[in-house]
């Protein structure tokens, strides 16, 4: 997307975990955004500790309080404590935010390294299917087997992942095969190594950078998509939270209280918009050619 | 023209095949018996099995594909279990609303993000342009529901100006019901259609074409609409048929948030009420939709850059 200002001293070998970390950290921006990260992170880790009440327990004697010293953030419908389901909501939006795209990018990237390495039939294949799923948005791709299929903590791990897989395997392929020209490879297939081998230790570690960059990107998308599919009552069942439905039940009490929604969003936005900066840095470090 | 339009034609059949495969398994994949999860726990053992065999799921599940198959390709959704009206009707009913939504969003959206984009792009690195690259942040981030929701809470709710729910009746008031979740939707169009048109408007002046326009003297308007914004409609045209299908799959949470028909709206209420039928039809509509989508965006390609047809 654009990086915010221009990474300052790039260091002289870009490439390994700690340098990209150090560059991160050198620019404001980045600063920022792996500060929200992590305190999100955090706050989802000491949920227990961290929430002020239980954010399932109900109680009639305060419904849809405005916010107070005990309720930050007021109560909803059913008198629960709106800053507590928030803290709860978050694991459920950050594992499944991170648990898919990373599935995601093992299936598609292994599905994309076959194809691209091997060609022939596989590839056209692999091709094939990549091509008519890459047509759906992931969002619609997502609402039309989430349908079929319900919502549930697994359902939409697997729903999200499904979504993404096609986009990972595309990369994956495009990058196998530019790797499978240069003279390393050539080399080892000369040396007689097995192919196995040449794809774990050759062609992985040199397609790593563009799927690490898609990951972080879609990482933002999956927070997005899993907020809007339980929003839309097809991701996360209540009563247990998630920032999404936290908005849905939010939106048929909005006569009473609005601070559900208003918190609710405001994290998603945030959680969302810290990533996609950190996705956007990560690119311009890795992968300056997509730029 | 016409032979490359019957090539792509029939290239679209094994994607909506795939896709119809993938909602059946994911139909039948669910555990539990359809018929008790339509009926309920407490359903009477011989309406289970009437149920049963009027949807016929006493066959094996190669003829009930096979069935399934037939019944989509000769668009023969069945009739919804909560209505008992045909699936074809509600639909009918339904997508007005939706293309009217998404024609209104993709009307504010282009009006909206194409000027931008070139304003940004005409004052690169200056104010407009940083102002532009956090509105676009901001506008990837915010969640289109959520967006919807502050639109209706501060217009609708607090000032009033525009009504809660419904779609509305007659020309004026349709328009009056459309403005919010029209402009929610649009928002994501302004930021995505602005910065495609930045990026290639940028590549694009900096051409020798570009340079020879400024050199014979054409005023920089006419340099960056008739021989800048011209050459960069190829990648915008792309990101005007990604738009029309991020405009639609938005449209199934703004509807909801808004409380307006739709086919998004029917499709989430049928999954709210397990009504399979319509579950099923609103699945294949949507998917029909993209795969007709993609095909005009092949056209549109096409007419813009006559040198694929050669490809």
């Amino acid at each position: 997307m654009m990086s915010i200002s221009e990474p300052a001293n790039l260091p002289d070998a870009p490439g390994t975990t700690a340098t990209v970390l150090r560059t991160i950290l050198w620019q404001p921006a980045g600063l920022i955004a792996v500060s929200v990260v992590v305190l999100f992170v955090l706050i989802a880790i000491l949920a227990p500790w961290l929430a002020p009440h239980d954010p399932l327990s109900q109680s009639f004697l305060s419904i849809n309080a405005q916010p107070t010293a005990d309720h930050l953030l007021g109560t909803d419908q059913f008198g629960r404590d709106v800053l507590s389901r928030l803290i709860y909501g978050s694991r459920n939006s950050l594992i499944i935010g991170f648990l898919s795209p990373t599935l995601a990018a093992l299936i598609g990237g292994t599905l994309g390294v076959i194809a691209g390495y091997f060609g022939g039939i596989t590839d056209r294949l692999v091709t094939r299917v990549i091509d008519m799923l890459m047509a759906f948005p992931e969002l619609l791709l997502a609402i039309l087997i989430a349908a079929a299929l319900g919502g549930g903590f697994w359902n939409v791990v697997a729903v999200l992942t499904v979504a993404f897989t096609p986009g990972f395997a595309r990369v994956a392929r495009a990058s196998t095969m530019s790797v499978k020209e240069e003279p390393y490879v050539e080399a080892a297939i000369a040396a007689g190594l097995r192919t196995p081998i040449i794809i774990v230790r050759h062609v992985v570690p040199n397609i790593a950078a563009p799927i690490v960059v898609l990951l972080t990107l879609w990482t933002a998308s999956a927070i997005r998509l899993e907020a809007t599919l339980s929003f839309l009552g097809i991701g996360t069942q209540p009563p247990a939270a998630s920032w999404g439905n936290i908005i849905r039940e939010g939106l048929s009490n909005i006569f009473a209280t609005s601070w559900p929604i208003l918190a609710a969003g405001l994290a998603i936005t945030v959680v969302v918009m810290a990533i996609s900066i950190l996705g956007d840095i990560m690119r311009d470090i890795l992968d300056p050619e997509i730029n | 023209m016409a032979r490359y339009l019957f090539v792509r034609l029939l290239d679209s059949i094994p994607t909506i095949f795939l896709v119809l495969s993938l909602v059946f398994l994911a139909m039948r994949i669910l555990p539990g018996d359809p018929a008790i999860a339509v009926l309920g726990e407490n359903a009477r053992p011989e309406t289970i099995a009437i149920f049963r065999e009027k949807f016929g799921l006493n066959e094996s599940l190669w003829v009930q594909y096979i069935t399934f198959l037939r019944d989509m390709i000769t668009f023969d959704f069945g009739t919804s279990l909560m209505s008992n009206t045909p699936v074809t009707t509600l639909i009918a009913e339904n997508i007005p609303y939706t293309i009217e939504l998404t024609i209104a969003a993709m009307i504010i959206g282009i009006s909206g993000g194409i000027p931008l984009g070139v304003w940004a792009a005409v004052n690169r690195n200056k104010a407009p342009d940083n102002g532009f690259r956090l509105f676009s942040l901001v506008g990837y981030a915010v969640p289109d529901f959520y967006l919807g929701a502050i639109l209706l809470i501060v217009f609708a709710l607090n000032l009033g100006w525009f009504p809660i729910t419904g779609a509305g009746d007659g020309f004026l008031d349709r328009l009056h019901h459309i403005v919010l979740p029209a402009l929610t939707l649009a928002m994501l169009k302004i930021a995505f259609l602005g910065r495609l048109s930045r990026t290639s408007l940028l590549e694009v002046m900096g051409r020798d074409y570009v340079r020879t326009a400024r050199a014979k003297g054409a005023r920089e308007p006419r340099v960056i609409y008739r021989h800048g914004l011209r050459n960069a409609l190829l990648p915008l045209s792309t990101g005007l048929g990604l738009s029309v299908l991020t405009t639609l799959s938005g449209s199934v949470a703004v509807e909801l948030v808004f409380n307006r028909p739709g086919v998004g709206r029917l499709l989430i209420d049928a999954i709210t009420e397990r009504d399979y039928p319509v579950i099923q039809g609103g699945v294949i509509v949507f998917a029909s939709i993209v795969v007709l989508v993609n095909l005009m965006m092949e056209v549109v390609y096409v007419l813009v850059d006559p040198r694929i047809r050669v490809k």
